[in-house]
């Protein structure tokens, strides 16, 4: 089945089989690599992109329903410079092994769209779909709580 | 009476300028910029191949048969592998594993054979059509069972495996290691003893969850080279352990090349060898063909390692004035179907299980026990998190039967600087009792919290910890260092970047004595071929380890800088000095010469020729004064350890009185870091660690049915943290007693920051209601069901 979809700002005609999964057309068909297979089940988060703005679980989406769609990933937040977000999550060494940074980068841009004054509380919530066993989720939480301070998008 | 050191590092601590700062992670542009590749992101081109494993559905069973003609014949499939194509065992410390089952299967998931197809799917499909057959047998699925008399044996050619020296197996029984420490006269000071508490604790097996499974791509290539692309913390080692196993296929440590691109995430889980031998192995069947195997995160949960379940009797014997006496500490560690690498974790426990006292008569028992599960193996803490669950659970139970404040208990007893160990060595320079009174400072010890929710109630807790590096006495770091035509430095070394910071720190104890700014240094991940050797990046070994390596590189090339200058300028070496990326010289205060001068091009003389040249150097770190030769029967005579990193933990909790549901209002975590090279990573190490210990006390636990099949092998099932389910404070400290052999003084951090959270919730679990659980994890149903039964007796 053929779609179009614009991926961190080009556009990609893609013909993909009705059953494949976008994680895997993403990775291996487009080539954006940082969402990433952790569980393939929804669970860890990890695959996480923006579709026109909102994060979903890219394992969980068929490749041909995001036809018309755009997607962006932390290669297309950061592509111009780093983001805000991005910059203090360096700061706060707001991760470490880094497997799961790029899915958390989408999550917390997603919630500074939405709601610039969110509480610690807001950030958790919105942080509670994407697993990272490195940090203990502290040093994320500060980094998003400082780049909502900033007024950063 | 202390170690004396062969090699005193540079610990001149008024002068630092990088060292002890919390320099930006040289990693970390590439990590947020979604630069960062790991194994699974790397393209291998229309070529590659997918792998995928039939496994066995039996804990214990006898193959009787294997069809794979169907699975031969499906469409994309390439070849099919069994055991009879690699009949070749393997092992880290002992060679107790094959690469894909021979005539028996010991655990559910044990791999039985493999299909090799042109996609994943086609291999998926493939491997369902292989048909084995199996004669079942009785499993034994817990370690007291498998040392009753009559027990089955799980490996009845135990007494035939190769195995490190300091293992004792015990032929004709499931005994693979029984490491034994007796010091002093235990009994005479039980009978001596004013008190003693004897009891006995369990805790389950854990899962590490790193969120990179385990994947790993090797290629044969047409002039016979295989190289293996791998997530793991252990690339020489890996390097070594596929060398050897498949050495009857000819291959030497030449031929075999291991590259390892950043890691998601390891926990001890991706030490060694585990799944990444079916690869390589599989590989060399289709040559010229990259062969990807990525687990499941299923597999991640079953057959990779396991943390072990242990099952401890203890026995503490005090004085009324609250002296240790004695210790006898039993542990039956259930170490599953294949111990090559856990049994280690056992010998490790069974050298330290006294904990961080001072304890003059010990008797300590550690049995490495085969069970019918899957093999357990390393994880963060190495046996060490298991064993103090009953330790200090035990110390606060010690320590009110004899009316002293748990605090002034283990302040006590504190071991300290000189003191005898287990096995006869001595203590290095340690802050223990710095570290207790800290976090007792940060929780308020002894001060009543309040709460106005008539349901819950406050409660604190605290307890100590230790851990060695348990490691071969000659297990070893090296590195390579080169300046580059701008003063900038490439280094390489092969320990790994787990996200611990690792590259940075390496990149701090360059730049402090080459005075070369952090953000001018590459250190890159590890290729056996191109890297210097390090044994694994495990053990809380690699700051100090690898640090001494890179610290020796870095002196080495100051004196080759230094030797060009006095070639050149005639100034004495001693007289010179690096500030700002320059050499100044003592005698001459207006001499400066800029690194970027020369340290490529060398220096021009006066007559018109040149001196010097590219200024490269190495550096290499062995402990020449480890030992691990010891009385079998004793544990005496050696010195196995190069030295503990202690600590203390505390919390803040409320309880739910109905529920039992814990919240940790606030916790505390001392640990003795020598000298943080970089404490902002130190403290990333204390909150990571700490949450994950949490997890595995609150609601961690891996369940497996009564036929020895996991039951949760996944994160809906089994809970890891989320951001909810985090402390509301945690308050790091970091102690700096310099550790004398350490670079700067540094000494490892990274796994201790989870020993000791399991008793710590125990003890304040305890201290809220008086109710005492013996058994991991403390769940809020335990919790709610203890105080159900207290109620209604």
């Amino acid at each position: 089945m053929e779609f179009t979809v614009k991926v961190n700002g080009e556009r990609w005609d893609i013909d993909a089989a009705p059953a494949d999964v976008l994680l895997d057309v993403l990775r291996e068909k487009i080539g954006v690599k940082s969402p990433k297979i952790g569980c393939e089940r929804g669970d860890c988060g990890s695959c996480t992109i923006l579709l026109d703005g909102k994060t979903v679980r890219s394992c969980l989406v068929l490749a041909v329903e995001v036809d018309g769609q755009e997607i962006t990933t932390v290669e297309g937040i950061g592509y111009e410079g780093l983001s805000q977000l991005q910059d203090l999550f360096i700061s706060n060494n707001a991760f470490q092994c880094g497997f799961c940074a790029p899915a958390i980068v989408l999550s917390a841009t997603e919630l500074l769209d939405s709601n610039p004054n969110p509480t610690r509380h807001d950030v958790q919530e919105a942080l509670a779909g994407n697993l990272c066993r490195c940090t203990g989720y502290e040093p994320i939480i500060e980094a998003v709580l400082a780049a909502a301070e900033g007024g950063a998008k | 009476m202390t170690t004396t050191f062969p090699f005193e590092a540079e610990t001149d601590s008024d002068q630092l300028k990088t060292v002890g700062t919390g320099a930006v992670r040289i990693d970390g542009v590439d990590k947020i910029s979604g630069a960062a590749e790991f194994v699974d992101d790397i393209d291998f081109g229309p070529g590659l191949l997918h792998a995928a494993i039939v496994e066995s559905p039996h804990a214990y069973a006898r193959i009787v048969s294997i069809d794979t003609t169907e699975a031969e014949e499906a469409k994309g499939v390439v070849r099919v592998v069994t055991g009879e194509d690699f009949p070749y065992k393997f092992g880290m410390y002992m060679e107790d594993r094959y690469i894909f089952a021979q005539d028996h299967v010991r655990f559910v998931g044990e791999q039985v054979a493999g299909v090799i197809a042109r996609s994943h799917r086609q291999a998926v499909q493939a491997a369902k059509l292989i048909k084995v057959e199996y004669e079942v047998l009785e499993p034994l699925l817990d370690p007291k069972s498998a040392v009753a008399e009559d027990a089955n044996l799980i490996h009845p050619d135990l007494d035939d495996y190769a195995h490190v020296p300091w293992f004792f197996p015990k032929a004709d029984t499931n005994i693979a290691h029984w490491r034994k420490i007796r010091k002093g006269d235990t009994e005479k000071a039980f009978a001596e003893a004013d008190f003693v508490l004897e009891d006995t604790y369990t805790v389950p097996r854990y899962a590490h969850c790193a969120i990179e499974p385990h994947v790993t791509v090797s290629r044969l290539d047409h002039a016979d080279r295989l190289t293996v692309w791998t997530a793991s913390q252990s690339p020489h080692t890996q390097r070594h352990l596929f060398a050897e196993a498949l050495a009857p296929l000819g291959f030497t440590h030449k031929d075999v090349r291991v590259i390892t691109p950043y890691v998601g995430g390891g926990f001890g889980g991706k030490a060694g060898v585990s799944m990444e031998i079916l690869g390589a192995a599989m590989a060399t069947l289709v040559k010229g063909r990259p062969v990807k195997l990525r687990f499941t995160r299923e597999q991640e949960f079953y057959n990779t390692y396991q943390r072990q379940g242990v099952v401890a009797e203890l026995k503490v014997g005090v004085m009324n004035d609250g002296t240790i006496t004695a210790v006898d500490h039993k542990l039956f560690w259930d170490a599953g179907a294949y111990v090559e690498y856990g049994a280690n974790v056992v010998n490790a426990a069974g050298l330290s299980a006294t904990g961080p006292y001072r304890v003059p008569n010990i008797s300590n028992d550690s049995l490495c026990i085969y069970t019918n599960l899957p093999p357990g193996g390393p994880y963060r803490g190495f046996g060490y998190s298991e064993f103090h669950f009953g330790l200090e659970s035990h110390m606060d139970r010690i320590a009110e039967a004899i009316g002293m404040d748990p605090v002034d208990f283990r302040r006590k007893n504190a071991i300290q600087e000189g003191d005898e160990l287990s096995y006869g060595a001595h203590m290095n320079p340690s802050g223990m009792i710095e570290a207790i009174d800290k976090v007792a400072a940060a929780i308020e010890w002894g001060v009543e919290e309040e709460t106005d929710n008539p349901n819950t109630v406050m409660s604190k807790g605290i307890a100590c910890f230790w851990k060695a590096p348990a490691m071969p006495p000659n297990a070893s770091s090296a590195s390579f260092l080169k300046f580059n035509e701008d003063g900038s430095l490439n280094i390489t070394v092969s320990g790994m970047e787990l996200g611990q910071g690792y590259l940075t720190v390496m990149a701090q104890i360059a730049s402090e004595i080459l005075t070369v700014p952090v953000e001018k240094i590459r250190v890159e991940t590890p290729d056996t071929d191109r890297n210097p050797y390090e044994w694994q990046t495990v053990a809380s070994h690699v700051t100090w380890s690898s640090g001494l390596a890179v610290e020796k590189a870095a002196i080495e090339a100051r004196a080759k800088i230094f030797d060009v200058i006095h070639q050149v300028y005639g100034f004495e070496d001693e007289s010179l000095y690096l500030e700002n990326e320059a050499v100044r010289c003592s005698t001459d205060p207006e001499f400066v010469k800029p690194l970027r001068d020369f340290v490529i091009d060398g220096i021009q003389t006066e007559e018109g020729t040149w001196r010097g040249g590219p200024i490269i150097a190495s550096g290499k770190f062995m402990p020449e004064f480890t030992n691990a030769n010891s009385d079998p029967e004793t544990g005496q005579g050696g010195h196995p350890n190069v030295h503990y990193t202690v600590g203390c933990t505390g919390v803040v909790t409320e309880i739910d009185r109905d529920t039992g549901r814990v919240w940790v209002r606030k916790a505390a975590l001392a640990v003795d870091a020598g000298r943080a090279i970089n404490p902002d990573l130190v403290k990333g190490q204390i909150v990571g660690g700490l949450v994950q210990g949490l997890a595995t006390v609150l609601y961690e636990d891996m369940r497996f049915d009564e036929d020895g099949k996991l039951l949760n092998p996944n994160f809906t099932d089994y809970k890891i943290p989320t951001a909810f389910d985090i402390p509301d404070e945690v308050v790091p400290i970091i102690v700096e007693v310099p550790q004398p052999d350490g670079p700067f003084g540094a000494r490892g951090v990274g796994e201790h920051t989870m020993i000791a959270a399991a008793p710590v919730i125990a003890n304040a679990v305890y201290n809220a209601f008086g109710t005492r659980i013996k058994s991991m994890p403390v769940t809020q149903e335990k919790i709610a069901m203890a105080l159900l039964e207290k109620g209604s007796g």
